[in-house]
């Protein structure tokens, strides 16, 4: 099924489509929301992950801490935060990482005004 | 009878309750926002509200993925803090009006909107950020709370008119609470912000000034805005700004605004605050009737 926001580039919009494929890697994320499952977790990563029926290319996406590749895996974005909380990481640094800017660049260009939407509303160039 | 005296609309970043928690309301990042908060802090004192019905969204806390709400109201006594990952915020328990709660869900499902009842609920950042803006860091909040959640974070969201909708179907059930309550109802989310995808950190001060604009005097045109319009102009998270619409449906046909506070950034977000009230455009009092009725007819 398309969708109009489809259309948006650099959005990820979490369908059911995206639901369906991210489900146990969200299950997992939710599943750190347990302070004894954090402990477990930060003690060992792969074994913990193990326990879930997660494809490996979401369990990489969460030992590399890759946000974009979470987020394509299926994951949503507040769901996978909860995997920065567990480091103790912003939420800032996590979007900054999904622009593909440094933390820095990032938060510059926020106090700065943000992002504008000029030239970012449409691929197709309908908008 | 219960009334419904104001409307206030609000972001609810939660890095600005870690900011407000952790003591950098004075840093010259914060400041501003909390400054900005400084004439509603004053005004609610004076207005001494009984109720607020707090329209929200719940951020993977109350629910996971398993089960998700379009819209789920809160009936229990109290409603505690969520662990959102790093342990709950250190602000009071939110307690509730169950009477109010479940007058208005009978009142409201008999109009067939299907809400989802809710008699167990932690609350997150997205109830507990406004109230901080609003009230500060009392011991106890002065007021009770029925939150409303509606589902803003898994496609599809109820569309902006339902939301609008129900507001006005809220208000219908508000009129006939026979206690006599000063009753608020709170929009909050937004305003233009994304978190997911490579446009991270859009801001659109154009969009959501017209928003503002048009919230008082046009929301019509806002109501018919579709989803994918919404994250376009105001970023995927942006879409948040469909929980205003309930409160702006809650106040009827015309409202004043009395303040208005927007800020850019907070954190990842702009900051969006207002504060209106009905006006009444039904009969007029005898008193305020200039020309006379027979002269009318």
């Amino acid at each position: 099924m398309t969708n109009a926001f489809d259309d948006i580039p650099g959005t990820v919009v979490f369908t059911g489509e995206r639901a369906r494929r991210g489900r146990h890697l969200n299950r997992f994320c939710m599943s750190l929301m347990k302070p004894e499952n954090r402990a477990r977790f930060l003690a060992d990563e792969r074994a913990y992950l193990d326990e879930w029926p997660m494809t490996e290319a979401q369990k990489r996406a969460v030992l590399e801490r890759d946000f974009a590749a979470m987020l394509e895996e299926g994951g949503n974005i507040f769901f996978v935060l909860k995997v920065a909380a567990v480091d103790g990481r912003s939420t800032q640094s996590v979007a900054a990482s999904l622009a593909g800017q440094t933390p820095e660049e990032y938060g510059a260009m926020m106090r700065a005004g943000g992002r504008s939407p000029e030239g970012l509303r449409s691929i197709s160039g309908r908008f | 009878m219960a009334r419904i005296t104001a409307g206030v609309g609000s972001s609810h970043v939660p890095a600005i309750g870690a900011a407000l928690d952790r003591g950098r309301t004075h840093q010259p990042e914060w400041r501003p926002i909390f400054a900005g908060y400084e004439w509603s802090q004053r005004w609610i004192a004076a207005e001494r509200p009984d109720v607020i019905i707090l329209v929200y969204n719940d951020h993977a806390s109350a629910f996971s993925l398993d089960f998700v709400p379009t819209f789920a109201i809160g009936c229990a006594d109290s409603f505690a803090p969520a662990d959102e990952g790093w342990g709950p915020r250190q602000v009071p328990e939110v307690i509730g009006h169950p009477e109010l709660a479940w007058h208005i869900a009978q009142s409201v499902i008999l109009e067939e909107f299907d809400l989802t009842l809710m008699d167990r609920m932690d609350v997150d950042h997205g109830l507990t950020v406004p109230l901080s803006l609003m009230f500060g860091q009392p011991t106890a909040w002065p007021v009770r709370v029925i939150p409303l959640a509606v589902n803003v974070i898994q496609y599809p969201a109820p569309t902006a008119n339902r939301c609008y909708r129900l507001g006005e179907a809220i208000a219908r059930a508000v009129a006939t609470f026979p206690e006599d309550l000063n009753v608020q109802v709170w929009g909050t989310g937004g305003m233009s912000h994304q978190l997911a995808g490579s446009r991270a950190g859009l801001i659109n001060r154009e969009f959501d000034t017209l928003f503002l604009d048009r919230l008082s005097e046009a929301p019509d045109a806002l109501r018919v805005m579709p989803h994918e319009e919404y994250i376009r102009e105001a970023g995927s998270e942006g879409m948040e700004l469909i929980m205003w619409l309930t409160m702006r449906g809650a106040l009827g046909p015309r409202v004043r605004e009395l303040y208005r506070f927007y800020h850019v950034p907070a954190s990842n977000t702009a900051v969006g605050h207002v504060v209106l009230v009905p006006e009444e455009t039904g009969e007029r009092s005898v008193t305020d009737d200039a020309v006379p009725r027979s002269a009318a007819a």
